[in-house]
């Protein structure tokens, strides 16, 4: 987790800015009051509460104009927010890991409704046992559902992403709802110097809401109804079009907001030195913080490491992806969660995307909310190269990073040896 | 409550022709009757059940008010959204959600109760035809005692869930119980309904000849039959003061009701009824009436 705000310095107009210290949450509370978000339904789960309380606060100050609705369950959070959506203003809410296995069903209606609303996604671990630390399975679970995807690495971002993801889902092109994703606790509850944008500035960045379709008095119109499945297919087609459509949208907003703050979104991924890196690290979210420090590490000892940071999930990005693997000859991707039985969902993203023919390893460390840190990280990198040096082999898909040591799991040939049975000390 | 006057209803349909319904459908005639009471100021918002699919197959719509679409277990969570819009956009709607007893007593209470609770602004209609008619007759939460389903061969061992009673512990504004044999009384209290802010519940008893086996042709008299032998009872809790509504309101004495018999003996889903089952069944609608005469008594003194 780097910052890229600093106290002190602004990059857009000084008297348009304000460097607030603010926790990941509430800098997603804010952007939220700032987008000018009528209507929020949220439901309270660790790490997400701070998210819920801070917008009702702002609400009760008078310093936001919305209505929250108290609602009883995630799955009604989701339904209500959408039907809020619907009924044609702009509405938030927010979620964690049960949370969002809660609502899941109510993803898939309002993405194929093709309805723009925003929902943070603060990334926890599902249980058993309970657990409330970092993981991404809940994040990767949301891939197949139409929503756009975007992933936070500091405080900064979780604000600015969100502002950006109201004027993204909104646009025509796209009209597809959006997840902004921020790390459980590495972020969501630790303090970082945040840009905040006045108001004047968030109002040139979003304009008014436009949706497809409104549901209101007078107009029999219906979502939702049985359609023959060759038209059903179609609108299925035309929401993969529209995430491939969110591209150009995701840059041209992410243009506006250079203009306006100084803040660089033009991009799908942030590259760190990338362009001339023989290894790749690949992955999303706060510790690619720690893999910038680590591939600094690694370079003063000549192992010329790059970060690629997928600041979107989807639409994927595949071309800066290829175009960040010209030139390497290992790919590491890291993953925070695992599809059991197959690999990490993030390395299978990566392998099937790559056109070059180069080992991509997958990595997957951190499950559960372990720590790791930016020397894990040079560790599992410079391990990574070598398996691939020593075997040869140009598709390793889960090295499990455990505890320091690494554990090569099935399928394949690399099985070397049995993950470790920790003994109940009660027994 | 103001009595309806059938040449003012507005002549405008609300139920297209050429829908999905089966014949003798009891939720096409609620759904008339809805549009008749509420007009063009309704918007609709339908969970999962035959309501979804009666509206027929895409460009075709067969229902004449706007229609949200949604999950089975979201009608109030959607409905509360959608009504919060409308009254931040200053646009005057009556939000309806309009939802089968598996919808309202099953998948869907949790929202339902939170909605109630919080007092949205919407209207809450359960079409109660006694089980999941659209999946293909399986047992709901509000299937009667002793009945045939495909999931209940040997009758259902349970007893019908009084959801009325439940919404109206909620302490909301306004809950209702209507018939579809009683046309007049429901529109009559979906206008009162309407006119009443915050949340508003109407249970209206839907016979359906595909689910409880009978001829098509008897919809609306195996209802009337319903509320005549006393198995259904009409009322409405207005600020939490219970009142019978006609022709209930002239049954609380056992010998003005109709045998039970004669609502059971109709319905081929009753067709096996042992008379063990009988006499629960009786005893039911016995236990019910003495409770709607407990608290009517109970009032009499506040």
């Amino acid at each position: 987790m780097a910052s890229m705000a600093k106290p002190g310095h602004v990059g857009g107009e000084a008297e348009k800015t304000a460097v607030i210290p603010l926790r990941g949450n509430e800098a997603v509370a804010y952007a939220a009051k700032l987008a000018r978000v009528q209507v929020v339904a949220a439901y309270p789960i660790t790490p997400q509460t701070i998210i819920v309380e801070k917008i009702d606060e702002l609400i009760s100050k008078g310093e936001m104009d919305a209505e929250m609705i108290y609602v009883e369950s995630e799955h009604s959070a989701l339904s209500a927010a959408y039907g809020a959506a619907i009924g044609g203003v702009r509405a938030f809410t927010a979620t964690s890991s049960h949370g969002l296995a809660y609502m899941y069903e109510v993803l898939w209606w309002t993405a194929a409704s093709r309805m723009p609303l925003v929902m943070a996604l603060v990334t926890r671990a599902i249980g058993p046992p309970w657990n409330i630390h970092v993981e991404h399975a809940d994040l990767m679970s949301t891939r197949d559902t139409g929503w756009l995807i975007a992933m936070a690495e500091n405080n900064q971002e979780a604000l600015d992403l969100t502002l950006l993801m109201f004027r993204i889902t909104e646009d025509p092109r796209v009209y597809l709802p959006g997840i902004v994703g921020l790390d459980g606790f590495i972020l969501s509850h630790t303090v970082e110097p945040v840009e905040v944008p006045s108001q004047e500035l968030v109002d040139e960045l979003l304009p008014a809401r436009r949706q497809p379709y409104v549901i209101e008095p007078g107009k029999p119109i219906a979502m939702g109804n049985i359609m023959p499945d060759e038209i059903f297919e179609q609108h299925r087609m035309d929401m993969h079009v529209s995430q491939r459509a969110s591209i150009e949208a995701i840059r041209e907003a992410g243009k506006a907001y250079l203009e306006l703050t100084g803040r660089d979104y033009t991009s799908l991924v942030e590259c760190y030195k990338c362009s001339d890196a023989d290894y790749l690290v690949v992955g999303v979210g706060s510790w690619m913080g720690d893999a910038k420090i680590a591939a600094d590490m690694l370079r003063e000892k000549n192992v010329k490491t790059g970060v690629l940071r997928l600041r979107w999930i989807r639409p994927f990005p595949w071309d800066e992806l290829r175009k960040a693997a010209e030139g390497a000859s290992v790919v590491v991707v890291m993953d925070r969660s695992i599809s059991f039985g197959h690999a990490g969902p993030l390395y299978l993203e990566v392998a099937s995307s790559l056109t070059q023919d180069i080992p991509v390893v997958g990595v997957v460390a951190g499950v559960g909310g372990v720590d790791i840190s930016y020397e894990d990280i040079a560790r599992i990198t410079k391990h990574a190269i070598k398996t691939v040096e020593d075997t040869g082999t140009k598709r390793i898909p889960v090295l499990w990073y455990h505890k320091g040591s690494f554990y090569p799991m099935p399928p394949g040939p690399l099985r070397q040896r049995e993950p470790p049975i920790t003994a109940n000390p009660l027994l | 409550m103001t009595a309806v006057n059938i040449k003012a209803l507005p002549r405008k349909k609300y139920v297209m022709p050429g829908n999905a319904a089966c014949p003798g459908c009891p939720e096409t005639m609620g759904f008339r009757y809805l549009g008749m009471a509420l007009g063009d100021k309704a918007v609709t918002v339908i969970p999962a059940g035959c309501s979804s699919v009666i509206q027929g197959l895409w460009p075709r719509q067969g229902w004449g008010l706007p229609v949200l679409n949604i999950v089975f277990a979201a009608g109030a969570a959607a409905a509360s959204g959608l009504s919060r819009a409308l009254k931040r956009r200053g646009i005057e709607a009556q939000v309806v959600v309009w939802a089968g007893d598996g919808g309202t007593a099953d998948i869907g209470l949790q929202a339902l109760s939170g909605a109630a609770e919080r007092g949205e602004n919407i209207i809450y209609i359960c079409v109660d035809n006694e089980a999941y008619m659209n999946t293909g007759i399986q047992r709901s939460g509000l299937t009667p005692h002793g009945a045939w389903t495909t999931t209940t061969h040997s009758g259902n061992p349970g007893r019908k869930k009084p959801l009325p009673q439940i919404i109206a512990a909620h302490k909301v504004p306004y809950v209702a119980t209507a018939s579809i044999g009683y046309p007049w009384d429901f529109i009559a209290k979906l206008r009162k309904a309407a006119a009443i802010k915050g949340f508003k519940y109407i249970h209206l008893h839907a016979p359906c000849p595909v689910g409880w086996r009978f001829d098509p042709s008897l919809t609306h008299k195996i209802a009337q039959l319903a509320v005549e032998t006393g198995a259904w009872i009409l009322y409405e809790y207005e600020n939490g003061r219970l009142k019978l509504n006609p022709p209930s309101n002239r049954l609380l004495d056992p010998r003005k009701r109709k045998p039970l018999e004669e609502y059971l003996k109709l319905q081929g889903r009753f067709r096996n009824l042992q008379p063990k089952d009988l006499e629960i069944l009786q005893a039911e609608v016995n236990e019910n009436w003495a409770e709607i005469e407990a608290i009517l008594k109970a009032q009499e003194k506040h």
